[in-house]
This record gives C-alpha cells, sequence and structure tokens, in this order.
C-alpha cells in the first residue's frame, strides 16, 4: 500500500482574524486552493511591534505572505504575487479594459476606502474630535468609496462585480462591505449592485472559511 | 513610427517645450500640438502626485500624449463630463483609444502591458513583489492621508495647526519603512540598478515630504540619495508639477 505523504504548506500567512485586508488574502488562498500555515499576529496586544514582526513588515501591519525565502506584505502586493506565482484560478481577467477595471476597484478599497477607517487613524481622530465625529469621518469615507464603486460597477452584467466569476474586486471589496456593515452600520440599501454582489460574494465557501470568525485566532 | 522605437531610449515627445537635455542622452525633444485620433490622453492636475507617476512612465516609455488638465480646485473633477471618465472624481485617467482607465495602479500595469518597452518591472518575481510592496506604501499608507479631502477635513475638524503634523506624521512613519524595506535591496534605483515601478511611486512623494510638508530628510539617507538619482532624470524632472501646462506661472 502506498504512503500517502502530506506535506505541510509551504505557505504561511501573519493574519489577524478580524482584518480585513488579512481576510482579503485568505480570500484569494482559499479560491486558488493553496494551503497555509496560520500566523496569529495579536493586534490588540501590539504582537505587530515585536522584532520578529518588524522584519517581516516594518509597516507593523497584516497580512504578510512567507512562500520559501520570499517574503511580501501589503494584500495588493500579495495578491498580484499570488496571481504570477501560482497561476489557476486567475483572480485577474484576460480582457485589458476588465483586467484595469479589477485593479481600480481593489485600489479603490486599498487606498480610499481603507486606510482612512483604520483603527489606527480612527483612535486619533476619537482622541482630537470625540467617537461622533471619528465615527462620521469613517461612514463618510466608506459612502464616498462605495458611491464611486456602485458608478463604476452598475452597468456591469454578470453575478458578481465585473463578470460572472470571481476576480480580483470581489476578492477586495467582500470583506470591505462586510466591515461596512458591522463595524460603521453602512446603510446597504444605497447601493443596489454593490449588495447584490456582496449576496453572490457572502455565499461562497472559500469568503466564508476566509471569515474572521473561523479563524484560529478568532475570539468569541 | 518613422524611424522605429529602438530599445534604448532614443526619442520621446513632451507637449512643453523648456526642459534640458542631458549630453548622454541621443534624446531630441519636439514640442508637439499634435491631435491624432490615436494618441494617448492623460487627464492630471499639476500637483496630484498619482498624476506624476504616470507622467514619468510615460516619458519613460517614450509615449506621446495629450495633457488634459483637471484642476481639482476649482472642482473641475465634479463635471458630469469628468465623472463619466472617473466617478470616485480622483486623476489621472488615461485614454487610449477605447479604452478609459483609472487609478495610477491600474494605468501603470495597464502601460507596462500593452507598451513593453522600457519595462518598468522586474522579471525576477521576488523583486517584482518588492516594487509592488513599496509603490503600496506610498499609494496605500501615505497619499490618501495627505490628499485635498483629508487635509480639509483635518483643518476644519481638528484644527488648521494639525494639517502638518498630521501629514508629517504620516509620511515619517511610510518613509521609515521603505528605508527598512529597500535597505538590503536598492542599487543606483529603489530595487536596483534600474528605474522601476517603485522609483515611480517614490519620487513625487518624496519630492510633496520635501516640498510641502517639510519633511526631515535626514532621517532618510536611502530616499534621499533616491531623490537625488531622480533629479538627473529628464524624464522625471519633465514630470514634475512645475513643469505642467497647468502649473501656475512663476
Amino acid at each position: 500500500m502506498a504512503a500517502i505523504i502530506v506535506e505541510p504548506p509551504k505557505l504561511a500567512l501573519y493574519s489577524y482574524w478580524q482584518s480585513s485586508c488579512s481576510w482579503r488574502v485568505r480570500f484569494a488562498l482559499n479560491l486558488k486552493g493553496i494551503s497555509y500555515e496560520y500566523k496569529a499576529v495579536n493586534l490588540s496586544k501590539g504582537e505587530q511591534f515585536t522584532p520578529e514582526f518588524e522584519k517581516l513588515n516594518p509597516l507593523h501591519f497584516v497580512p504578510v505572505l512567507v512562500d520559501g525565502d520570499v517574503v511580501v506584505s501589503d494584500s495588493y502586493a500579495i495578491l498580484l504575487y499570488l496571481e504570477e506565482k501560482y497561476p489557476q484560478r486567475a483572480l485577474l481577467p484576460a480582457d485589458p479594459q476588465l483586467k484595469a477595471l479589477n485593479l481600480q476597484v481593489a485600489s479603490i478599497v486599498t487606498s480610499s476606502i481603507q486606510p482612512l477607517h483604520m483603527l489606527s487613524n480612527l483612535k486619533y481622530l476619537e482622541q482630537k474630535v470625540g467617537p461622533q465625529e471619528s465615527l462620521l469621518f469613517a461612514q463618510t469615507n466608506v459612502e464616498k468609496g462605495f458611491n464611486a464603486l456602485e458608478k463604476l460597477l452598475k452597468d456591469i452584467n454578470g453575478k458578481y462585480a465585473t463578470g460572472d466569476e470571481v476576480y480580483m474586486a470581489d476578492v477586495f471589496m467582500a470583506p470591505q462591505i462586510a466591515a461596512a456593515m458591522q463595524r460603521f452600520k453602512i446603510d446597504m440599501s444605497k447601493y443596489p449592485r454593490l449588495c447584490r454582489i456582496f449576496e453572490s460574494l457572502k455565499a461562497l465557501p472559500e469568503f466564508l472559511d476566509a471569515s474572521p470568525e473561523r479563524q484560529l485566532d478568532a475570539v468569541h | 513610427m518613422g524611424d522605429g522605437l529602438e530599445e534604448e531610449r532614443r526619442r520621446w515627445l513632451v507637449t512643453k517645450v523648456g526642459v534640458k537635455v542631458s549630453n548622454d542622452l541621443t534624446v531630441k525633444l519636439v514640442h508637439t500640438q499634435a491631435e491624432g485620433e490615436n494618441k494617448l490622453k492623460l487627464y492630471s492636475y499639476w500637483r496630484s502626485s498619482c498624476s506624476f507617476r504616470i507622467r514619468i512612465s510615460l516619458n519613460l516609455k517614450g509615449l506621446e500624449y495629450q495633457y488634459i488638465p483637471v484642476n481639482l480646485l476649482k472642482g473641475e473633477q465634479f463635471s458630469p463630463e469628468f465623472q463619466k471618465l472617473n466617478p470616485i472624481g480622483y486623476v489621472p485617467v488615461l485614454v487610449d483609444g477605447d479604452m478609459i482607465i483609472s487609478d495610477s495602479f491600474a494605468i501603470f500595469m495597464y502601460l507596462e502591458e500593452k507598451y513593453p518597452q522600457h519595462p518598468l518591472l522586474p522579471s525576477d518575481l521576488a523583486k517584482k513583489a518588492l516594487n509592488f510592496q513599496a509603490a503600496n506604501i506610498v499609494s496605500s499608507s501615505i497619499q490618501p492621508l495627505q490628499n485635498l479631502a483629508v487635509l480639509k477635513y483635518i483643518e476644519e475638524k481638528v484644527s488648521p495647526d494639525e494639517k502638518i503634523p498630521w501629514t508629517r506624521f504620516h509620511i515619517e512613519k511610510g518613509f521609515e519603512a521603505l528605508e527598512k524595506l529597500l535597505k538590503d535591496h536598492a542599487g543606483k534605483y529603489a530595487t536596483g540598478d534600474e528605474v522601476s515601478m517603485a522609483d515611480l511611486f517614490l519620487a513625487p512623494q518624496i519630492l510633496a515630504g520635501i516640498e510641502r510638508f517639510n519633511v526631515d530628510m535626514a532621517k532618510f539617507p536611502l530616499l534621499s540619495r533616491l531623490n537625488e538619482a531622480y533629479s538627473e532624470l529628464p524624464e522625471f524632472q519633465n514630470a514634475k508639477p512645475e513643469n505642467q501646462p497647468d502649473a501656475p506661472s512663476a
């Protein structure tokens, strides 16, 4: 009888359960069928500031992907790296206009929305102008970004953001929409297209398995 | 093209005259007002560092383009015409025939694929990933926190005195990270001896830090050295805010 050799995963992902940026990469790894070792970094305990973690990411952010000798931080960079190294289940369409649209949507999430509601920035605002203003700032920026995404995507037919396949735009949008609803109480009825996209995405096992509550470091 | 585009930069066209040509480049600058159908169009604002990134890319690849200014201070990004091009109201936007592409990262990747001359991404995947990381430190962790809308918010809701400390904090945090990220990899330029994507994102950010937010560059020796290197490249210099058609005259 042949022995079944189970190889340990070659990839490691430094992640925090609640981090929407980490969620993006967990979702992508699941879609590509790539197994990985989950390395929890407890942001609430400041584990991102240890010298060991700083070597991995001098910005002290999760997620960070370690693939053999290669260390990649930043979810956008990680996605593009995974796309090239593990081309199965492509997360960028071949069509140049749709590819550009996916890159743009991901940029809107990662540059125009998420940084403006990052915990550290909100804490600063809370100190300076109070929790109400801080929440309002987060909501205003999320809504500005969602308005833009709604306009960008409303005329595209398909189950998902840019068609009938899940691509990078979906990978970035799904955790962002979930965070918007749970943490910032955004009224999603203003964004019907985004709602429909999210309905399709949240049914996917790859998305659910990547969700915060299902991670090793989730606190219930 | 009549004389063909060779691999090395031989000739590139800009829309504004008056730039010095360095002796070691066999580059001829031609002022053109041509408005051919096939010409690339770049919607840009002189001071936008995101637009600056793409202006550098177009220059390095020897791509002629029509510069279409969008005055962000006057709110031209909210015009119905521009909203159709980019509903989030940001520059730059690139129009290439039927293609309309917004967001500097997306535009950069499009140009890299469509116009492979003078490649701006290394073929080595680890080095390529390093470029993506450096670019994103700028585009996600620094630039969004110093854009006009956020600064206006800080000025109005927190205090006008908080604007500079806020931006300096984020720039310095990002610059510290970049110093650490790049120190074992930099050569003449950010990730080696060839200009690449990281340099296109770094150059405008470093200049903004120095010229607009008074960042103390003594703390950032690598970035200071890179800034010097960029000051010697006409493609970077020509893309600078003050050299754009919509820059206010001195």
